[in-house]
């Protein structure tokens, strides 16, 4: 049968790997081309790059790091970040990469997901949600966008079904509340989207051990669960994940 | 014309860079062509079919670019490796978009039906999109097909489509995948195979089959 994959996410600025908390406080974790070789080899089942870089001008840097990732990396990568029109998705298609994520975007101008999805195929789109848990609204999580900054008075769940029905492939669903924390995952909020929606789900922010992954596919009906600083310090391989994963019922790929 | 080893057929429809890179990787000074000229197509001594995105807009792409006879030629007459749509598009019909295809195999392509779910009662998501393994069928010969050659039985491929080949002949059937349903994810017959995971994005096993492949003289 289909196994859960393993994700693990690196956060790209100006050509290097960051990982921050609460989407703050960046600290360097490495070359993306080393780390992505690394993964790679311990059996990582695909590959996400975020790239936060926020001066326009080292935007052109992660196109030069796809290429190259792209040219020795033989499992599907994921790209997103600053994801504007199009025209993005065609370069980032064109560097290697075998889908785009799609987020502040995607609430800025809805059409561009159904755009794009109608030209490449909602097979390379991604739309990535970032929610947060609210009070005193008609729902339960709302949708952010900038990073998280920015309020949208969307909630969570019903943007998930919307964005689907554009042409979304796949959802990349974070917790804004977990990211970082290393509490795990959000597993209310992703089921409730997983079982919205019938598309796969990747459950991200918040994890802090192994059994956070379990939860997220148990619990949370995560079709997909990603990683970044669990894998990033070296406190676990993907294939010491993915034994944990087995051992605990979970199909992967070994 | 420069000799062409091996021609990515772009018919401007997704992602030829990592069927490309890939088959590079494995080409051993071979030479990897992404064309959309016919006369490539004709003079490539091995052929390579991809395709992402809908069937519909597949097929007039590739007519649009005239190289239905092309590729038809090829898959006819060399060593020809379909990839995903590039599976899909060899058989007479797709019920996505109620679409023509080439005609190479007898049969239909068919959608995942709805509501599907594994064995705890988990609901099953379409696109069928992950890792999930390939069982070898060996077309009723006494060996197995040639393509895989060093790939364990059972071996996962990267799969991603909401539609699955369903050949009329079983012995075409080199390959099927579980999704609960078994369906025919590769098939075979003479120069041709084809798969519906992506060998390009499948890590080692989908290499091996590549390297396999180039080197292949059916």
């Amino acid at each position: 049968m289909l196994a859960k994959r393993i994700i693990p996410c690196l956060d790209v600025t100006n050509g290097r790997v960051v990982k921050g908390i609460n989407f703050l406080e960046l600290r360097d974790a490495g070359d993306p081309v080393e780390i992505a070789k690394r993964y790679d080899d311990q059996g990582a089942d695909e590959l996400t790059f975020l790239d936060i870089t926020a001066s326009s001008d080292n935007r052109g840097l992660i196109l030069h790091i796809i290429e190259e990732v792209a040219s020795q990396v033989f499992i599907p990568l994921t790209v997103g970040g600053g994801v504007r029109e199009v025209e993005d998705v065609r370069r980032l298609l064109n560097a290697g990469a075998d889908k785009v994520s799609i987020n502040t975007t995607a609430v800025l101008n809805p059409q561009m997901v159904k755009d794009a999805a109608d030209r490449y195929g909602s097979q390379c789109i991604v739309v990535a949600i970032d929610a947060k848990k609210v009070d005193n609204q008609p729902y339960e999580w709302e949708v952010f966008t900038h990073g998280g900054r920015k309020s949208t008075g969307l909630d969570a769940v019903k943007w998930a079904q919307y964005m689907v029905s554009l042409g979304a492939g796949e959802l990349l669903v974070t917790s804004m509340d977990r990211d970082g924390t290393k509490i795990g995952f959000n597993n209310p909020l992703n089921r409730a989207i997983s079982d919205a929606v019938a598309v796969p789900i990747i459950a991200s922010g918040g994890v802090g051990n192994l059994q956070h992954l379990v939860d997220g596919v148990k619990l949370g009906g995560a079709d997909a669960v990603l990683a970044a600083s669990i894998f990033h310090y070296g406190e676990y391989t993907v294939q010491q994940a993915k034994q944990y994963m087995q051992q605990n019922g979970i199909e992967v790929r070994l | 014309m420069q000799k062409v080893d091996i021609a990515v057929v772009d018919y401007g429809m997704g992602n030829l860079r990592s069927v490309s890179k890939a088959a590079l990787h494995v080409a051993n000074g071979k030479s990897v062509v992404v064309t959309s000229d016919a006369a490539v197509i004709h003079a490539a001594e091995r052929v390579i079919f991809p395709g992402q995105g809908a069937m519909p807009d597949c097929m007039r792409e590739l007519d649009a670019r005239h190289l239905r006879d092309a590729v038809i030629d090829a898959a006819k007459n060399k060593p020809f490796l379909g990839i995903c749509i590039g599976m899909q598009l060899l058989f007479e019909h797709s019920e996505e978009g109620d679409t023509a295809g080439l005609g190479l195999f007898k049969g239909n392509v068919k959608r995942f039906a709805d509501k599907l779910t594994d064995d705890l009662g988990e609901k099953l998501k379409v696109p069928h999109m992950g890792w999930n393994q390939v069982f070898q069928t060996n077309n009723n010969q006494k060996q197995a097909h040639p393509l895989w050659a060093g790939i364990k039985d059972a071996a996962r491929f990267y799969h991603v489509h909401s539609y699955y080949a369903a050949p009329q002949d079983n012995a075409v059937t080199a390959g099927e995948t579980e999704y609960p349903v078994r369906f025919t994810s590769a098939v075979a017959r003479d120069n041709i195979f084809a798969t519906q995971f992506h060998v390009e994005k499948s890590a080692a096993a989908g290499l091996q089959l590549l390297a396999n492949f180039v080197n292949w003289k059916p």
